[in-house]
C-alpha cells in the first residue's frame, strides 16, 4: 500500500500558476514545494548549498587575482598543448568541456527514458554518462600531473603569482571530487535500473524503502550541476 | 496507484528538445573557446565570456534540470539566494582594490 513516500504528489488539485501560485504555495500549510517530492527538493537544496561553496571558491580566486602585485600566469599558455606540431592554446580544457557537456546530454536523455520505463536505454545512457565523466576525471589527472611536473605548487609556480597554484588545485580539485562522486552515484543507480529494482519494488539495502524512477532524475540534477559548475570554472578561471 | 502518482510529477519532454539544447551548448562552448583562440582582449573578451557563460548556465538549469517547468515557489527558492553571491563579489572587489593599494603603497620595492 505505502509504495510511495508520504510526501508524494497530490494530483487532483488544480493550483494557481505564476505569482499567485508563488504566494499561495509559500503561504500554505504543510508543504511549500507542492508538486515536488522530498527527494528532489532536498537535492535542489543541497545543490544550492554547493553553489555557495563553489561561489566562495571563485570569489576567493577573484580576490587573490585582483589584489596581487605580481602578474597572473596566462592560462591560455599554461594550458596549451602541442598536438601534431601545432601549438593549440587551452585545447585540453576545450576537450574536457565538450566531454562534460556530452555527458550532460546523455544524462538528460537517460532521465527521459527512465520516466518512459525503458530500463535498458536508461541504464546504458547512464553508463555512457559515467564513462564520459570518468574520461573527464582522467584528463584532469593528466592536466594535474603535467602542471605538477612543470613545477606548479600551491605555494608557487614558474610563471607568476603564487596564488595561481593554490586557486587552481583548490577549485579544480573540488570539482573533480564532485565528478568522481557523481560517477560512483551514476553506476549505483544504473545497476538498480538495469536489475529492474524500480519495476519490482525491490527495497534498498540501506533505507529498506522501495525506489522510484525519480532517482534517475535526482541523480541527473546532481550531474547537471557538476556540468554547470564547470561552465563557470571554464569561463572564470581558464578563459579570463 | 503508485504508478499513476509517480507519473504525475514526471518530466516528459521530447528527446528532440534535449538534442537541440545539446547542440546549442556545443556551439556556445566552441564560441567561448574561439574567444581565447583568436586572442580577443579587454572588455570585448570579458563581456563575450560572461555572455556565453550565462547562456550555457541558463540552458542547463532551465532545460536539462527542468527548472523551466517547476513551480515558481521552487524556482525562486533556488535561483534567488545565489544573487547574494553578487553582493559578496562587490564587497570583495572593494576589498581587493584596497589590498592592492596598500601593497603598492607599502610593500613594492622602489615605490
Amino acid at each position: 500500500m505505502n509504495e510511495i513516500a508520504p510526501t508524494a504528489v497530490n494530483t487532483g488539485i488544480v493550483r494557481p500558476a505564476g505569482w499567485r501560485g508563488f504566494v499561495a504555495d509559500w503561504s500554505s500549510d504543510q508543504r511549500t514545494f507542492k508538486n515536488v517530492s522530498w527527494g528532489k527538493a532536498m537535492m535542489w537544496i543541497f545543490l544550492l548549498s554547493d553553489t555557495f561553496i563553489f561561489g566562495t571558491f571563485l570569489i576567493s580566486y577573484m580576490t587573490v587575482r585582483m589584489s596581487t602585485v605580481v602578474p597572473w600566469p596566462n592560462p591560455s599558455e599554461v594550458f596549451a598543448l602541442e598536438i601534431g606540431g601545432h601549438h593549440l592554446p587551452l585545447i585540453l580544457i576545450a576537450i574536457m568541456t565538450f566531454v562534460l557537456i556530452s555527458s550532460s546530454g546523455t544524462m538528460a536523455m537517460a532521465v527521459n527514458f527512465g520516466y518512459r520505463r525503458d530500463r535498458k536505454k536508461t541504464a546504458i545512457l547512464m553508463l555512457v554518462t559515467a564513462v564520459l565523466g570518468a574520461t573527464f576525471v582522467g584528463m584532469q589527472a593528466f592536466e594535474w600531473s603535467k602542471l605538477i611536473a612543470e613545477g606548479v605548487r600551491p605555494w608557487g609556480n614558474p610563471w607568476g603569482a603564487e596564488q595561481f597554484g593554490s586557486s587552481f588545485f583548490m577549485i579544480t580539485g573540488f570539482h573533480g571530487t564532485h565528478v568522481t562522486i557523481g560517477v560512483i552515484f551514476l553506476i549505483i543507480v544504473a545497476r538498480k535500473v538495469w536489475r529492474g529494482d524500480f519495476d519490482e519494488g525491490r527495497r534498498g539495502f540501506f533505507t529498506s524503502r522501495k525506489g522510484r524512477y525519480e532517482i534517475v532524475e535526482i541523480t541527473g540534477l546532481y550531474w547537471h550541476f557538476v556540468d554547470l559548475v564547470w561552465v563557470f570554472i571554464f569561463a572564470l578561471f581558464y578563459l579570463w | 496507484m503508485a504508478q499513476a502518482a509517480a507519473h504525475a510529477d514526471a518530466q516528459q519532454h521530447p528527446i528532440r528538445l534535449y538534442l537541440v539544447v545539446w547542440v546549442w551548448l556545443f556551439i556556445l562552448s566552441a564560441c567561448s573557446y574561439l574567444v581565447d583562440y583568436f586572442g580577443l582582449v579587454g572588455y570585448l573578451r570579458w563581456s563575450l565570456i560572461l555572455f556565453f557563460m550565462m547562456l550555457k548556465a541558463g540552458l542547463i538549469v532551465a532545460v536539462f534540470m527542468h527548472m523551466a517547468w517547476e513551480r515558481l515557489a521552487l524556482a525562486y527558492a533556488i535561483l534567488a539566494p545565489p544573487l547574494a553571491l553578487l553582493v559578496f563579489v562587490g564587497i570583495m572587489v572593494l576589498e581587493s582594490n584596497y589590498t592592492l593599494f596598500t601593497r603598492l603603497a607599502y610593500f613594492v620595492v622602489g615605490s
